[in-house]
Parts: structure tokens; sequence; C-alpha cells
């Protein structure tokens, strides 16, 4: 059935998974309530950046993180300079690789919750005399809550089915940079098909898990609202 | 990525091929009425280990421009290959990065058992980018001047498990295994080296070499002693036993036009018909 090595890539891949899940949340949450609210020019082009990495392959996105992220790329020049070395091969090469590639799934549900509310509870509040941060925590992200843990399911389940992306960046290291989608796959090569069968019926029976869990979540708490068809 | 455009040109020329195909098929049966001999003009589709890739555009143009018969190729890792050959894909031959794959097609009656031959014998090489890094001994391997050493999973990829072999004969295996990167086939591997991720790597001489020559950086040909020869094998599919454009095909390229094709791509030449003892 699975093999240490098959349980080490699960459980990286949770780490990874949960890692950009959270992070992107921090992220993504400033980014999509300014997507909302501004009328500034810079909207669009900012709105078409955050839907980029939906164009490319992944495998040719991974390419070229490769090269922007390697000791000749300016990013790779970066991070060099600040003494950290270069990202490919590690962890945090690919959290950084993930932030990139599974922004847009995060940004776009929060921002459409946001505009959805309307400007009306948010008056309403100022009439209360409620500061704007007040208004943020209190009303404008209750209300989009709906929003942020779908937000917060597809950043998760985007992640964990990443597979071009770390391919090119990776390296295959265990522990580090060997995700289950790897692992999955190097099977396949290696005509190792039983193995790859238990490990693609764990990792799916994993998910659907997870995301049964949130969804349930979800149902329970915001019984109205924005529900995005869930 | 570069295989993903690589599919859609051939494709596109495969697609064109076919229409030139029916052109050519209709003037030779203009030609046959007139001369009262028939000539069939026959195409092939032959999927490749990447690897093999610039060589076998080479061969095929090279047979193409003296013969009738197309050739279609199609390019991916042998083992993706060889689970599509199991699921029913439409290819004539298949030229496999090992030996592995066709034998076992073979065996479960996919292939033609008395096709089978040693195309090509695939060559290593400890290669950087940087001119000076490596020497030709290889002696960069016992220090520490490097950070990363690239190379192709063992477990997937005969120039990987070469290098491994190579690396526990020179008893540096266990020295160098933390500083391991692995690329999933070696055009990734490469990709690793040539972007400068990894300083040095074990590829596949055909990657860096240009006739005859190394086209940048430094290399370190390894010495055959120190791995057992990579040896690439082709079948024949069933589906296409009786097609005499792969006849032909087999025989030109074992011949010496294909074998200074693959000498100048840094393989050796073909041992020619396999050997059913082994």
């Amino acid at each position: 059935m699975l093999s240490e090595a098959d349980i080490g890539a699960i459980w990286l891949t949770f780490r990874l998974a949960t890692t950009v899940t959270i992070l992107l949340l921090i992220l993504g949450t400033p980014l999509a309530l300014w997507l909302a609210k501004t009328r500034s020019i810079i909207k669009g082009p900012v709105s078409a950046l955050v839907a980029l990495p939906l164009v490319l392959p992944p495998t040719v996105l991974g390419f070229y993180l490769l090269v922007f992220m390697g000791p000749s790329g300016p990013m790779g020049k970066f991070t060099e300079a600040l003494g950290l070395g270069t990202l490919p091969f590690t962890f945090w090469g690919l959290v950084f690789a993930s932030l990139l590639y599974s922004l847009p799934f995060v940004v776009q549900p929060i921002q459409n919750a946001i505009e959805a509310q309307g400007e009306r509870h948010a008056e309403v509040a100022a009439t209360l005399r409620a500061s704007p941060w007040d208004t943020f925590w209190h009303v404008t992200l209750p209300l989009a809550k709906p929003g942020i843990l779908t937000a917060a399911v597809l950043g998760f389940a985007h992640t964990v089915g990443e597979f071009g992306v770390v391919l090119m960046i990776g390296g295959n290291i265990p522990g580090e940079t060997r995700v289950v989608s790897v692992q999955i796959y190097d099977h396949v090569e290696a005509l190792e098909y039983t193995q790859a069968h238990w490990l693609s019926a764990a990792m799916i029976g994993f998910s659907f898990a997870v995301l049964l869990l949130l969804y349930l979540l979800q149902h329970r708490k915001s019984s109205r609202g924005l529900r995005y068809g869930i | 990525m570069h295989m993903r455009f690589h599919g859609l040109r051939q494709y596109l020329l495969g697609y064109g091929h076919s229409l030139k195909t029916r052109g050519v098929a209709l003037l030779t049966s203009l030609t046959a009425a007139l001369a009262a001999t028939t000539v069939v003009a026959d195409e092939v589709t032959i999927a490749v280990a990447s690897n093999f890739t610039a060589p076998m555009q080479a061969i095929a143009a090279r047979y193409e421009a003296s013969s009738n018969h197309k050739i279609r190729l199609a390019f991916g890792s042998s083992g993706k290959i060889y689970a599509q050959i199991r699921h029913g894909a439409p290819f004539d031959a298949f030229f496999s990065a090992d030996k592995e794959k066709p034998a076992h097609l073979i065996n479960q009656g996919l292939a033609e058992k008395d096709s089978r031959i040693t195309y090509a014998e695939g060559k290593l090489v400890l290669w950087s980018t940087h001119s000076d890094l490596v020497d030709d001994s290889g002696a960069i391997l016992k220090t520490t001047r490097f950070n990363i050493l690239a190379l192709a999973n063992p477990k997937l990829a005969p120039y990987g498990a070469a290098a491994q072999q190579v690396l526990q004969n020179i008893r540096l295996d266990a020295d160098t295994r933390s500083r391991w990167v692995q690329g999933e086939n070696i055009s990734q591997t490469y990709q690793f080296v040539a972007s400068g991720n990894a300083d040095l790597g074990f590829v596949a001489l055909s990657q860096v070499m240009r006739d005859g020559e190394i086209v940048e950086g430094s290399a370190w040909i390894v010495p055959q002693s120190l791995y057992s020869p990579i040896q690439q094998d082709a079948v024949i599919l069933k589906r296409a036993a009786d097609k005499p454009a792969l006849a032909e095909f087999w025989a030109f390229i074992q011949g010496p036009e294909a074998r200074a094709i693959m000498a100048a791509y840094g393989y050796s030449a073909a041992q020619g018909k396999h050997s059913h003892a082994e």
C-alpha cells in the first residue's frame, strides 16, 4: 500500500497547501478589498495581472520561475543579495511559486463577495461612528465570509493539485519538494501502477474529506448570503 | 512546455504531411496509370523518447528526402509513451530510452519480437555552464566548490541510473547526496544546469554536443568503464507489423547515414540486431 516515501509526500503536500492558503488569505484579502473598492485607473491592469497565472500552462510558468528565481534571474539576484540563496529546489521556493499560481483563485471570490455587498452596510456603519478599521473587521469581513471560505477551498485544492510548476522548480527532494502529485507521476513513470493507484486514491479521499469539512462549515455558518453555487 | 509546442508543431506538420501525402498519392496513381507500376506512399507514426528528439528529427528528414514514405514523430518520456501504447495509442513504432519498456511490450504481445533493435547507445557527461568548473577527470565532485549537483531521477531515467552508478564507483555517492536535485527526465536535468540553478549536473552528451563539440561551459565525458551502457531499444508495434515503410526505415536507422547523424549528436552507433539470447 502506501510506502514511507508516499506518506512523507502526503505530509509535505498538506504542509505546503496549508502554508500557501494561510499566506494567500493574508495577502489576498487586502488586495481583494482594494480591487473591490478602488476607482483607480490601475484597477484594470492589476486585475489582469492577478488573473494572468491562469493563462500560462503550469510547466511554462514553472520554467520561467526557474529562470526568474535562478542565480541569473532578477529574483535570484535579490534573494542572494539578502543572503537567502536561491529559491528553486526549496520548500519556500514552492511556497512562492504556489502563491503566484493560486493567487487568482483566492483574490477573485473575496473580491466578488465584497463587491456584492455594495456601499450601504459600510455607510450605515459609518453613521454609527465605526472607524474604517472597525467597519472592515466587523462588517465587511463577516459579510464576505462565504467568499473567503470559497477562496480558502480553491486555494488549498489548487495547491494540492499543483504539478507542472513543482515539477519544473522542485528537483524532487524528499521532505522538501517531492509532493504527492510528483510522487504519483514518479510511480507511473516507473510503471509502478499499483502504488500510483493507492496514492491517488489516498489523495482523492483526503482532499474530499477536507473539502467536505469546509463546505459543511460554510453551510452551517451562513444560511444566507453569497454562496457561489455551493 | 517545450514539448507541448513541439507536439503542436508535429501535429500541424503531420496534418500538412497527410494533405501532401494525398496529393502525392493522387499524382502517383496518375503516374501509375501511365507507367502501369504502382508506388504506394505510406505514412507511419513513430513515438520517440524525448532524449532522442534532435537526432531523430534529423534522421527522419534525411530519410524522407530519399524515400516517398512519410514519418510522423511524437515525442515524450518513455514511461508515458509506454502507458499510451498499452492503452491503444496509434503509434506504429516506439524508440525507447531504455531496454526494459520495449521488452515489456513484446512480453505483452503488443510489439513484434523480431523487430527489436538497439538503435543507439547514450553517453553520460558531467557538465557545467561555467567554463572552468569541470576538468577532464571530474575532480570537482571531490570538492565543496559546488552547491547543487543535478541528475535525472535514477528510478525513472537511464541517465539518472548511470549517474548514480558513476558516483557509487568513484565513492562519492554519500558525500554528494545532500547536494543532489533530481530532474524527472534528462531534459529537465539539463534545464536545471543550463538555467544556472545547479552548478553542475550529469546530462546526456547528446544535449551538449553539436557536430562533435561541447557547445558551452565545461564538461567531463565520463569514461564508459564507470557505468553500464545506456542502450536504447526500438520495436515495431503489432498493429504496424506489415507496413513496408517501417521495414525500410528499420534498415535506414541502422545504416551509415543514420549512424553518422547519431555520432554527431553524441550517441554511439547502434549495435545492430538485438540478440535474442538475453
